[in-house]
């Protein structure tokens, strides 16, 4: 079992300032006991061809496959490579890891949640009852349900190159939802809860829709998984800490 | 307010003239305003002319609707900037710049890509001669590890953009240069050759594996097209 929040907490120390507290606590070695080199790809919990018509078997063969499989790879690598630096107390090729490592881990983090909030079309977790509280919060918020569907498909649309939509829940006691988007493979850090995501890097839809990714957009729609979206946003996933 | 952004904008302002495009019209409302309407350009060689490196299919695709998209985006952000000014609402105006960077620049960016590219049967690949390989040579130490180094730009992009072999003007020397997303290259630098990076200019052919694109670009470089850019520069 691979620790996803492990990739959280270590996304969370990439801040120069911390680097330096790290070093001096003796946080190296902790990091190998962290078993940061582990990092695997998830299985699907589903067949790639599972989300058909509305995402291409061929599609998400490749982009699990392949892509995810590139973010671990890579990540694996750069966290060998920052335990290194550590231990060789080399600052500076620790600070040049710091992006290899955001963007690796940030993709690798993204895609697990990805997977997990897509579901085949018209199966129970695809049903919009699934996520009564959810869906209730989402009214209180945006006025209703279409509104926000509206305001989440804008938000991916107007995203410029490549990068993810997400529906968040803010941290803290507030905890109010909010549509964001992150470029390139920037992952939601610092508490805020995800509560599902939307892949628009081109790779993944562009074998099936080409340029027209407002059809993607429109898609989605009928292969998110709505019950995994109501256990993130009550808290009751366990996928942060075992996934 | 769009003529003056086009006067401080040189980049901008060659791609439309560029594509022969900067003409005035007063077809808008308040009719006292000038501007300069992008168009998308002819490619100078059939969409299936580089193929096997770059498959018709994405030369057509990339064309006709990704660059005609930026077009448009441009055309109507420079449209938004002047009814912005002409109602003297500069905040509005101000808005649309992130807009005016993505589609300009991305009309700007493919401008230049498509004439740096050539089949491979005319001008397209081989290797630079005469000054600009010196300057290659003087620069990187040879054209092989320029090539090298290009890739490698290539390759540590994180998400959608590009490489570019550049002069920078101050200089007189020659870089590497990566952008994100679209933005253009502007400053002291000018481009001499782009490679686009995004996953639309090789996933239909290459999908996930772009270091093969990367490869293959090579062998339709125009290096007539760079070598009349450099000697411009």
């Amino acid at each position: 079992m691979v620790s996803l929040n492990t990739v959280w907490q270590y996304l969370a120390l990439q801040s120069p300032l911390q680097l330096h507290s790290t070093m001096m606590s003796g946080d190296s070695f902790n990091l190998i006991k962290m078993g940061v080199t582990t990092f695997a790809l998830p299985a699907l919990p589903y067949a790639y061809d599972a989300l058909e018509p509305h995402i291409s078997a061929q599609i998400m063969e490749l982009h699990h496959g392949k892509h995810h499989q590139t973010y671990v790879t890579n990540l694996n690598k750069a966290l060998e490579s920052h335990i290194a630096a550590v231990a060789a107390g080399d600052v500076a090729a620790q600070i040049a890891l710091q992006q290899v490592i955001k963007f690796n881990g940030g993709g690798h983090i993204n895609h697990s949640l990805f997977w997990q909030n897509l579901a085949p079309a018209g199966s129970d977790e695809t049903k919009l009852e699934q996520a009564k509280e959810l869906v209730a919060a989402i009214e209180r918020t945006w006025g209703g349900f279409d509104t926000f569907k509206n305001a989440f498909s804008t938000a991916l649309l107007e995203i410029q190159g490549s990068g993810w939509g997400w529906l968040t829940r803010e941290a803290g006691s507030g905890g109010g939802l909010r549509i964001v988007t992150t470029k390139d493979q920037d992952p939601v850090v610092g508490g805020d809860v995800v509560i599902f995501g939307v892949d628009m890097w081109e790779h993944a839809y562009y074998l099936q829709y080409m340029n027209g990714k407002a059809a993607y957009v429109e898609n989605i729609w009928n292969v998110i998984n709505w019950k995994t979206a109501e256990d993130r946003f009550l808290g009751r996933s366990e996928e942060k800490n075992e996934l | 307010m769009s003529s003056t952004l086009l006067r401080t904008t040189p980049a901008l302002r060659g791609a439309l003239r560029a594509s022969g495009a900067l003409k005035a019209t007063g077809a808008l409302s308040s009719a006292s305003f000038v501007r300069g309407k992008a168009t998308l350009p002819d490619l100078p060689y059939d969409y299936g002319a580089l193929e096997p490196y770059i498959s018709g299919k994405i030369m057509e695709l990339h064309h006709k609707k990704h660059h005609q998209t930026y077009v448009n985006g441009l055309n109507s952000a420079l449209e938004t900037i002047a009814e912005a000014e002409g109602k003297g609402d500069l905040s509005k105006a101000a808005s649309v710049a992130p807009l005016l960077n993505f589609h300009g620049g991305g009309h700007i960016n493919h401008s230049l890509f498509w004439e740096n590219l050539a089949p491979a049967s005319r001008e397209g690949g081989g290797e630079p001669d005469g000054a600009l390989k010196k300057a290659i040579d003087s620069d990187f130490g040879s054209f092989d590890t320029f090539r090298k180094q290009m890739n490698t730009a290539l390759a540590g992009i994180q998400g959608s953009g590009w490489a570019w072999l550049v002069k920078d003007k101050s200089a007189g020397t020659l870089n590497l240069v990566t952008r994100a997303n679209q933005d253009p290259v502007t400053g002291p630098y000018v481009p001499l050759v782009g490679i686009d990076a995004w996953e639309h200019a090789y996933y239909l052919q290459y999908e996930n594996r772009k270091a093969e694109y990367f490869e293959a670009i090579w062998n339709v470089i125009n290096w007539k097209t760079v070598a009349a850019r450099f000697e411009k520069s």
